[in-house]
């Protein structure tokens, strides 16, 4: 069980920390914010590694491989097409 | 390697997606903030391959490289105006994979022996295939909608609350049998197929102008069921970088619900946008509608000081934000004030008209908020309203009932006169009539957006 609290102490703080990090974003950057905050949740990519890697029974290395390629696709799109839009906002000259 | 320093090494990860999000809002740090959460990404990666209980590596490749093409290739290809459905998508596929590595965590718990199959781990299963799978198929419907490739209008089933509640409480009571019996693998997939449906049913009744409460809500439930999947493998890195996203999904969803003076359930469940308009349209437009050409519209800019321009969905639509570029470097160079005025829930996802407005060269600061805008108009000569419709509707300010009441709009009728662009009267979202159009002061440019906005080009040209 100390385990558990320990891990739902992390949760806790880290949904405030988040709330603090982002509250004040400007309109502008809504948008890329959502992408680059998508590319992070890709970090499942970990959970998918372990699996395929592991081997444990061909299902839990299909699932594995499925996630991975889910999981990549969230994490390069998203990051990638961020750095684009953002590669438009440009102030004035 | 061990596990105290691959773990050293997510703590890194994770600092470096705290440090990259503080970036990412801001405009001058917002593009270094992406590439530090990157960098977090590719730590986590790598250290994660380093990991001992990893034992091939050939597949891992294979499917690294298939995920970082079909990525590679979306985020290079894709048009600006589709990017609503790209970042819909995307969280499809972070939900996806929560599924996919909870079920896999499941199996590999109950079938390896020193692995203890906890409570913690059972309920953060099931909670992973519940968020997960109603993340990726309401994703999934959402990418349609905005595709086009069904209806945008919500599609209302009969008894669907009924319906929902139902699926809802089944949802939950399979959940409580993985919980009480994990070992049988198929009460998860059940939860799952599940979750599946009621995915498609919450977003299926839900249209066009509230995509973007849809949106950031789905961005949320990427986050939380990456944040599940943390739960379900004991991973910190995964529960902090979970819990991040999860909170920017929900201040962005209270963002857009705030902006449209609506309550998250009214969103989710109300199903606006099948408000008849019938009688009352004829009498408030009835003989008051005043058209124009581009050409007098032309004068009345000529002599203009500030002009404020408001974009919205028809905007995207017709692809005009380079013909928009160009008259606003016309007017510009004839000594006249223009700025942007955008309503937090123009378009179809939150921010959508500024990526537009970006990709067209306009330098965001002429990029105003609600905020920043509405004491402008009193000083403005022109307001010139693109494809946007509700979110100019006076009647939100100065009703006390109707779809829209309450609703912060744009004070585009303080303007001393208002161009709106616009192909007909039809109504916009909500479905009721706008009376600014039968303003005294409004002149009606009937015209497709991109075609109206290079006419009124040529026209000034021709003065």
């Amino acid at each position: 069980m100390g385990d558990f609290v320990d891990i739902l102490t992390i949760f806790v703080l880290a949904i405030l920390v988040g709330f603090e990090v982002i509250s004040k974003v400007p309109p502008t950057l809504h948008t890329p914010l959502m992408s680059g905050s998508n590319a992070i949740s890709g970090i499942t990519i970990v959970g998918a590694i372990l699996s395929l890697g592991m081997q444990h029974t061909t299902l839990t290395a299909v699932l594995g491989f499925v996630a991975v390629v889910f999981a990549m696709i969230n994490v390069v799109g998203g990051f990638l097409v961020t750095d684009r839009m953002l590669g438009m906002f440009k102030r004035k000259e | 390697m061990s596990l105290a320093v691959i773990n050293v090494a997510y703590l890194v990860a994770a600092l470096l997606f705290i440090w990259g999000l503080k970036e990412l809002a801001h405009p001058r740090t917002a593009r270094r903030g992406n590439w530090i959460a990157a960098l977090g990404m590719l730590i986590a990666i790598v250290f994660t391959l380093l990991d001992q209980q990893v034992l091939s590596y050939s597949a891992i490749f294979v499917a690294l490289v298939i995920g970082s093409a079909i990525g590679a290739v979306l985020a290079m290809r894709i048009r600006m105006t589709a990017m609503p459905q790209m970042v819909a998508l995307l969280n499809g596929f972070g939900g996806g994979a929560s599924v996919l590595v909870a079920g896999a965590a499941l199996i590999e718990a109950v079938g390896i022996a020193e692995r203890p199959v906890t409570l913690q781990l059972t309920i953060a299963t099931a909670a992973s295939g519940l968020i997960g799978a109603v993340t990726f198929w309401g994703s999934l419907v959402a990418f349609a909608k905005l595709q086009e490739i069904i209806s945008g209008q919500p599609i209302l089933l009969p008894a669907r609350h009924a319906i929902n509640a139902v699926l809802a409480v089944v949802t939950l009571a399979l959940s409580v049998g993985v919980v009480a019996q994990p070992e049988n693998m198929w009460l998860y997939w059940l939860v799952v197929a599940v979750a599946s449906v009621l995915g498609v049913l919450t977003v299926i009744p839900i249209g066009g102008a509230d995509m973007p409460v849809v949106i950031s809500l789905l961005n949320s439930y990427s986050g939380l069921a990456g944040c599940a999947t943390g739960f379900v493998l004991n991973n910190n890195m995964l529960i902090i970088a979970g819990s991040l996203v999860g909170a920017s999904g929900i201040i962005l969803t209270q963002i857009m619900c705030k902006a449209m003076n609506r309550s998250l359930p009214n969103v989710l469940f109300g199903g606006v946008g099948v408000v008849a308009a019938g009688s009352a349209t004829d009498e408030i437009y009835a003989g008051r509608i005043k058209a124009a050409t581009a050409e007098e519209i032309a004068m009345l800019l000529e002599s203009a000081r500030r002009v404020l321009i408001v974009p919205g969905y028809g905007m995207a639509v017709s692809q005009a934000q380079h013909a928009v570029r160009d008259l606003v470097r016309l007017l510009e160079s004839r000594g006249t004030e223009v700025a942007f005025a955008i309503h937090p829930v123009a378009g179809r996802m939150p921010g959508h008209m500024n990526v537009l407005l970006a990709e067209a060269d306009i330098p965001y600061e002429k990029m105003l908020t609600m905020e920043e805008a509405n004491p402008l108009f009193e000083q403005t000569d022109v307001a010139i309203v693109i494809g946007a419709n509700d979110v100019v509707n006076p009647l939100a300010r100065d009703q006390a009932s109707g779809p829209i009441a309450g609703m912060p709009i744009l004070d585009v009728d303080k303007a001393r006169t208002v161009v709106v662009v616009k192909r007909s009267l039809s109504p916009g979202f909500a479905g009721i009539p706008n009376p600014l159009f039968a303003a005294d002061n409004t002149l009606m440019y009937f015209a497709d957006g991109k075609k109206a906005i290079l006419d009124l080009i040529n026209a000034l040209k021709d003065l």
